[in-house]
């Protein structure tokens, strides 16, 4: 029998791995897209395993909402690297060290 | 007494995890534990060899970028519209002109990009 | 549902700005570079014709709409107020300062706007899913305006780690509010609110959702030790940016931290005001000592917006309407002040010279007298050295502090002040005592130096009479939040 716990326990870790690919990536940045990408997914994970549970509908709409908004935030992400790339010739994330106090 | 405690001790270990655990394992355990060996197939971002970014005299361009970027945009709205054209029935008139609305919307987008040139190759 | 229900009347300023948005990015399309003042004065009468929409629209009880996802009541009401003014003051002071540096475009415009929707969104919102929806309208925005600037090395560079902290601050917030969620099944804040209160609801999964939502808020308005990005992205913005970033967005971020903690996790009040306490403390201490050793003067605001968000902080964990007000009034004159100075920086910076260099201001006061003056009032507000408003605000905030009975923390507080003080008198030492190092001009129309100069002065006029700001701000608070 899958419980609400197991489903919080998924998500948890699928959390912690994005949280721990944005901190600990040090090569590329598309890595870093995708760990924010993994982390909103986590957020799903748990608003539809709540929603399920509780019998209320709430949280799978704003899933739909957490979904569109995520994907204009990797267009953003995505345009933003593009123009990154044309300054730097480098997405490599130690290659941002321009900014010093 | 100290229960009362539990949550700040949390905060703290939050924020411990996430402002200061990093930066020492970033800092520390890559230089011990790390053995640095790296061939040109260990860089590589992606292992099917495919490069994201390379030289701009590569077939690779860089327009794929847009085109991609412009296809999350508006790939996504079937996501409201699929439900809704389900219900359509049941919400009326109301639930028909709030897409409508949603639509008109998008559409400003679309009308936008077009006038920008985004949907111009060359 | 029918649409009479939805009381869509209460949201006539948003759904204006909202429009006008979309047409002023339709009408750009079709101004040449030439004419881009069409764009400017039309986005100026928006924001005018939102503003006389708010002050129509004001009523003292709070009113729902849209199935009780949106209300109106009088902490929304002023602090959009005060957002609609601050994002004015952006577009007034940054258009010489964008056309030098190619970024005087329609998407400056159309962007700015629909962050100012995503702000007044944010302040009105009272459901979990309306305040992400506004809060990320407002970050997206503001990603793609730090990096509007598309050949500039600092600009897409600070445009990249405001967007990966900004983004993974949106994903604690979110996680957070998925365990708010399951705990109490409910979005909405007044109803989470009244279940944590009456004990109903998994206590366990609810402190989870509040550890992360303070994780959250914290990353969005700096506070240390989720900081990091605050210095490299004031820093590499185009300071028209910077201002934006650094002014309006703080009384959204209020609001937002109202609707959250003060509405609906008040039943948890006692454990976060320790995680702010903690926030509050470190943000005074680190954002004042790292100030000192700034050259750059958008990095030395930067930390100074730190230790400011402290003291906003301060306010909010007293926890009762006393010091909400007060961070209310610290948020709103901040506005002001963070306003004045960036335009102050605007005014001095010229083609291929950023004015960013505490150098950069020696001899100011021999050279231009008045706007010496204007930026030693901006310096003595935000030091809070008494008569300027920044004192009355630092003020209102201590004495919430000490009624709550932690004098400690007043006192430390007001230590950090004056370990602040320093760098603030330092500018001024150097503007009134040193020899000019650089030709010092003036850019920037007429217009925008009798604003700027009504700015710095407003601060002056309002820390004489504060109590008038002082009590509507007080009253605001008290009509809005039920006791």
């Amino acid at each position: 029998m899958v419980t609400l716990e197991h489903y919080l326990v998924l998500a948890a870790i699928l959390f912690a791995i994005s949280v721990f690919g944005i901190f600990m990536n040090r090569k590329n940045l598309i890595v870093l897209l995708m760990a924010i990408e993994l982390m909103l997914l986590a957020v799903n994970m748990n608003f539809i395993a709540f929603s399920q549970f509780l019998g209320d509908s709430a949280g799978q709409i704003f899933v739909f909402f957490i979904l569109t908004v995520a994907a204009a935030e990797s267009a953003i992400g995505l345009a933003i690297l593009v123009v990154l790339f044309r300054n730097l010739r480098s997405i490599n994330v130690e290659d941002l060290d321009h900014l010093k106090g | 007494m100290l229960q009362n405690y539990f949550p700040i001790l949390m905060f703290l270990v939050v924020g411990v995890l996430v402002g200061v655990v990093p930066m020492l394992l970033g800092w520390g355990v890559g230089k011990v534990l790390g053995t640095v060996n790296p061939d040109p197939a260990k860089l590589s971002p992606y292992e099917c060899g495919f490069e994201a970014f390379e030289d701009a005299r590569m077939q690779f361009d860089v327009r794929y970028y847009l085109v991609a970027i412009l296809f999350i945009l508006f790939d996504l709205e079937v996501a409201f519209l699929v439900p809704w054209a389900v219900v359509l029935d049941e919400i009326g008139m109301f639930g028909f002109l709030s897409m409508m609305i949603f639509l008109a919307v998008l559409v400003v987008g679309f009308v936008y990009e077009w006038m920008k040139g985004a949907l111009e190759w060359e | 549902m029918t649409w009479t229900s939805l009381n869509a009347g209460i949201a006539l300023p948003e759904i204006f700005l909202l429009c006008a948005t979309c047409a002023l990015l339709l009408i750009d399309l079709f101004v040449s570079d030439a004419r881009r003042g069409v764009t400017h004065a039309l986005a100026l009468v928006t924001l005018a014709i939102t503003g006389v929409l708010l002050w129509c629209g004001y009523s003292p009880a709070p009113e729902l709409a849209f199935s009780a996802m949106f209300v109106a009541d009088p902490i929304a009401t002023l602090a959009k107020g005060g957002m609609v003014l601050g994002v004015a003051l952006v577009l007034i002071y940054g258009r010489s300062y964008a056309a030098d540096r190619g970024i005087y475009k329609g998407e400056l415009y159309s962007l700015t706007l629909f962050s100012l929707s995503g702000m007044m969104v944010m302040a009105s919102a009272v459901n979990l899913l309306t305040l992400y929806v506004g809060l990320e309208l407002l970050s997206l925005s503001l990603y793609a305006l730090v990096a509007l600037q598309r050949d500039s090395v600092n600009a897409t560079e600070s445009a990249m780690k405001y967007f990966v902290l900004g983004a993974l601050a949106s994903g604690m917030l979110l996680y957070g509010m998925s365990m708010i969620y399951g705990a109490t099944g409910s979005l909405n804040v007044y109803e989470i609110g009244h279940r944590l209160l009456v004990g109903e609801g998994n206590r366990l999964l609810a402190v989870f959702g509040l550890v992360f939502i303070v994780t959250g808020i914290a990353f969005k308005l700096g506070a240390v030790p989720f900081h990091m990005w605050v210095p490299d992205v004031y820093h590499g913005a185009p300071t028209v940016i910077t201002q934006l970033i650094g002014s309006a967005p703080k009384l959204a971020a209020f609001a937002f931290i109202i609707r959250l903690l003060a509405q609906a996790l008040e039943g948890f009040a006692p454990d976060w005001r320790g995680m702010l306490i903690v926030l509050a403390v470190l943000s005074l201490a680190i954002g004042n000592l790292s100030a000192i050793a700034q050259s750059n003067i958008k990095r030395m605001f930067a930390y100074s917006t730190i230790s400011h968000m402290g003291f906003l902080l301060l306010g909010i964990l007293v926890a009762n309407p006393v010091g909400y007000s007060a961070s209310f009034f610290y948020a709103f004159t901040y506005v002001l002040t963070a306003a004045a100075g960036f335009g102050l920086v605007m005014l001095l910076a010229r083609n291929g010279f950023e004015a960013d260099q505490l150098d950069d201001y020696k001899g100011l006061a021999r050279k231009h007298p008045w706007f010496g003056f204007m930026m030693l009032m901006v310096m003595f507000s935000m030091a809070g050295i008494p008569v300027f408003v920044g004192f009355f605000a630092k003020l209102a905030v201590l004495k919430a502090v000490v009624n709550l009975g932690m004098v400690w923390l007043a006192v430390f507080a007001v230590m950090m002040s004056l370990i602040g003080a320093f760098y603030y008198l330092r500018v001024v030492k150097l503007m009134y005592f040193d020899e000019p190092v650089n030709d010092i001009t003036l850019s920037g129309g007429l217009g925008a130096k009798i604003v700027l100069s009504l700015n710095c002065l407003a601060l002056l006029v309002m820390g004489l009479f504060p109590n008038y700001l002082l009590s509507m701000l007080n009253d605001a608070v008290v009509f809005s939040l039920p006791l």
